[in-house]
C-alpha cells in the first residue's frame, strides 16, 4: 500500500501520547480516511516510555503489526531522545517532530545521523499559554498534521472544533483554549 | 444502511451487545476485556439497555450466573480473558453439557505464567475441548459481525451450545479502526428473540438442569452433545448466508485469500491474517504462488473443508499462537495435519508457534515463512516440522 502514511509516537506514560494518537485517528477518520490508532502496551506506569502508532490510508489497513519503518515520528518528551532510538527505521523522506523549546539544529545531533526533516515545537509553552496547564497532546497533534500534510489543514481545524465541542460538552470553557493551542502550534512549528 | 464508524474491537463488541440488549450480563473484569463490561455498564446506567447487569466476585461466578440465567430461559452473556477464562474452566463444561447457549466475548490474552497481559491464544485454546463453539476474528469488523451471528448459532434447536467469540487482545481489542455498524433495528431483527423450547421456570413443563447422570445414560448425553457440535456446522453456514443476504459481508468456516492457484499456504487464526495478506500481495506481485487460509471457526473444526482447501498445495505452514507443550506442535497444527491425513496428495506440513505473549509478527516474518516453504519443495527436505518463530534465543532460527 504505497498511499499509506505510518506514524510512530514516543511519549511517557501519563502525557497523553496514546490520546493524541487516537485523536489523530479520529481526525483522519472524519476526513474520510481509513485509519488505525493503537498503543503498544508494556508494563504501563506513569513516566515509563510508551509507543503508539497510526496508519492512515485511502484503503483499509489490513496489516496488524507494529510500525518499524514510519514515515513520521512524534516525540512528546524530549528526554526520551537520550534513551530511546526514536529515529529507528524512520523514512529519510519523512520527518521527526520533537516537543522542545530548542531549535531543530540543536536537536539534530541527538538523532543518530537522521538525514530527514527535523521539526520542533514548544508544546509546553503553547499549552501553558493557551490552556493554563501542561497538556502536550493537542499541540503535538497539530504539529504532526502540519508537518506531515496528511490532512487538509483548514478541514482539520474545522473538524477539531466540532470534535472538541463534542468531547468537552460538559466543560465548554476548554474548547477555546484547545483551539488556540491547535492554531498557535501550526504557526510555531519550526523546521530545520 | 450501514453506519461508518471507527471503534476499537472492545467497543465494537460492546456495541453489538447493546444493540442485542440481552436479558443478563454477568460481569467480572480482566485485562484486556475489561472495557467490554465497562462500556456496557455505561449503557445500563444511561438506560440504553434493559439488561440485568450482575456484578459478581469472580469469573467462576460470572459463568455460573450466566448458566443460571440461561436455565431460567434468559439470554445471558459475559466477557473475559486469560486467567479469567481459566477460572471458569469447570463451569464452561457445565454450560456446554447443560446445553445452555451462553455467549462469551473472549479477548485473547496469554495464560499465565509468567504473567503477561498481551495477546496469544493459549486461553481459549485451553478451553477448546470444553464443548463450546469457538469463532475467531481478524479485526474489529469481524469481531462485531461474529458477535451478531453468535446467538442464532448457539440457540438453534439443533445446536443449543454456548458460543465463544474471540478476538486478539490489544491488537484488535484496543486498536481503533474503521468499521461498518448496522442499524439497531436491523440487528434486533436479524438476531431475533430467544424462545427456548424448555427451561427451568416454564410453568407448563418445568425441568431440572444439572442433575446427576448415571453411567447408564451419561454416555448418551455426551454423544448428543457431540452430535450438536456436528450440527453446528450447517447452522453456522446458514446463519452466515443470512447475514450476507442482510448485511452484505460474507463469512464461512474460514477465509481463503489467493488460494485459487496457491502452491504454498499459511493456515492461521486471528489478526496476523491481515499482516499475512500484505505479504501475499507483495509476493504475488513478484510471481510467487502463495495464499492464506484464515480459520474463523475452530470449534466445530471444519476438517474436510480445510483439507479440500489445502489439497492442491505443495507445502503448508500452520501457525499456532499458543504452545501445545506436547513436544510435537500446537493445537491448530495438530488439527490441520489430522484433517489432511486422508488426502491423496498431502502437502508437506510444518507447524510454527509464534506471537506468544504479544510477540509481534511483521510482514517480513510472513514472507520468510513462504520462502521457507518454497525451499522445502525445491530441496525435497522438510526439516523440522515443529519450531518457534521470532524468539530471543541462542539457538539458530529455522527461518
Amino acid at each position: 500500500m504505497n498511499n499509506m502514511t505510518e506514524i510512530r509516537w514516543h511519549g511517557r506514560g501519563g502525557q497523553g501520547a496514546k490520546t493524541a494518537c487516537l485523536l489523530l485517528a479520529d481526525a483522519a477518520f472524519t476526513a474520510g480516511k481509513f485509519v488505525q490508532g493503537f498503543p503498544e502496551y508494556g508494563p504501563e506506569r506513569m513516566g515509563a516510555p510508551i509507543t503508539a502508532y497510526n496508519r492512515i490510508s485511502e484503503e483499509r489497513c489490513n496489516i496488524h503489526s507494529n510500525i518499524y519503518n514510519p514515515d513520521y515520528v512524534v516525540v512528546v518528551d524530549e528526554t526520551l531522545l537520550h534513551g530511546v532510538d526514536v529515529t529507528a527505521g524512520l523514512n529519510p523522506a519523512g520527518a521527526i517532530v520533537v516537543n522542545t523549546p530548542k531549535a531543530p539544529e540543536e536537536i539534530r545531533p541527538l538523532l543518530r545521523g537522521y538525514a530527514g526533516r527535523v521539526c520542533t515545537v514548544d508544546a509546553r509553552s503553547i499549552s501553558e499559554k493557551t490552556l493554563g496547564r501542561y497538556f502536550p497532546n493537542t499541540p503535538m497533534l497539530a504539529a504532526i498534521v502540519k508537518v506531515s500534510g496528511v490532512l487538509d489543514e483548514a478541514q482539520f481545524v474545522a473538524d477539531m472544533q466540532a470534535s472538541f465541542e463534542h468531547k468537552f460538552a460538559t466543560k465548554p470553557q476548554v474548547v477555546a483554549g484547545n483551539m488556540a493551542a491547535l492554531t498557535m502550534t501550526m504557526k510555531e512549528v519550526r523546521e530545520g | 444502511m450501514s453506519i461508518r464508524e471507527r471503534l476499537s474491537g472492545n467497543e465494537a463488541v460492546a456495541t453489538a451487545m447493546k444493540q442485542i440488549d440481552p436479558d443478563v450480563f454477568a460481569a467480572f473484569p480482566i485485562t484486556p476485556s475489561t472495557e467490554i463490561p465497562q462500556y456496557f455498564a455505561q449503557y445500563v446506567a444511561d438506560g440504553k439497555v434493559g439488561t440485568e447487569f450482575v456484578t459478581v466476585d469472580s469469573e467462576h461466578s460470572s459463568m455460573s450466573a450466566c448458566i443460571g440465567a440461561e436455565s431460567a430461559g434468559c439470554r445471558a452473556i459475559t466477557a473475559t480473558s486469560s486467567a479469567g477464562l481459566a477460572y471458569m474452566y469447570e463451569v464452561l463444561y457445565v454450560a456446554a453439557s447443560a446445553r445452555q447457549p451462553v455467549t462469551l466475548a473472549c479477548v485473547n490474552r496469554a495464560l499465565t505464567g509468567p504473567i503477561n497481559i498481551n495477546c496469544d491464544h493459549s486461553d481459549s485454546m485451553g478451553a477448546r475441548d470444553a464443548g463450546w463453539i469457538q469463532i475467531y476474528a481478524e479485526n474489529n469488523q469481524e469481531a462485531y459481525d461474529n458477535y451478531l451471528q453468535a446467538m442464532r448459532i448457539g440457540e438453534h434447536p439443533e445446536v443449543r451450545l454456548p458460543v465463544m467469540i474471540c478476538q486478539d487482545g490489544f491488537i484488535t481489542s484496543h486498536g481503533v479502526e474503521n468499521i461498518l455498524l448496522e442499524e439497531t433495528e436491523a440487528v434486533k431483527e436479524f438476531v431475533g428473540e430467544y424462545k427456548p423450547e424448555n427451561y427451568l421456570l416454564k410453568k407448563e413443563n418445568p425441568m431440572a438442569v444439572g442433575a446427576y447422570d448415571v453411567t447408564q445414560y451419561y454416555m448418551e448425553h455426551k454423544v448428543q452433545q457431540a452430535e450438536a457440535m456436528k450440527n453446528a456446522k450447517q447452522v453456522i453456514l446458514d446463519v452466515a448466508a443470512d447475514f450476507e443476504a442482510k448485511f452484505g459481508r460474507k463469512y464461512g468456516f474460514f477465509e481463503e485469500y489467493q488460494m485459487e492457484d496457491a502452491e504454498y499456504a499459511i493456515v492461521l487464526i486471528g489478526s496476523t491474517a491481515g499482516t499475512c495478506k500484505v505479504a501475499i500481495d507483495k509476493l504475488r506481485a513478484e510471481g510467487h504462488k502463495v495464499g492464506l487460509v484464515k480459520i474463523r471457526v475452530f470449534r466445530p473444526f471444519p476438517a474436510e473443508e480445510l483439507a479440500q482447501a489445502l489439497s492442491k498445495c505443495k507445502a503448508v505452514a500452520v501457525l499456532d499462537r499458543s504452545e501445545g507443550f506436547n513436544a510435537c506442535g500446537g493445537p491448530l497444527g495438530a488439527e490441520t495435519r489430522n484433517a489432511c491425513y486422508d488426502l491423496e496428495n498431502r502437502p508437506k506440513i510444518i507447524n510454527i508457534v509464534y506471537g506468544l505473549g504479544g510477540r509481534d509478527c511483521a510482514v517480513e516474518d510472513a514472507e520468510k515463512i513462504y520462502h521457507h516453504l518454497e525451499k522445502i519443495v525445491a530441496t525435497g527436505v522438510t526439516g523440522p516440522v515443529y519450531f518457534h518463530m521470532g524468539q530471543r534465543d541462542l539457538r539458530e532460527e529455522v527461518l
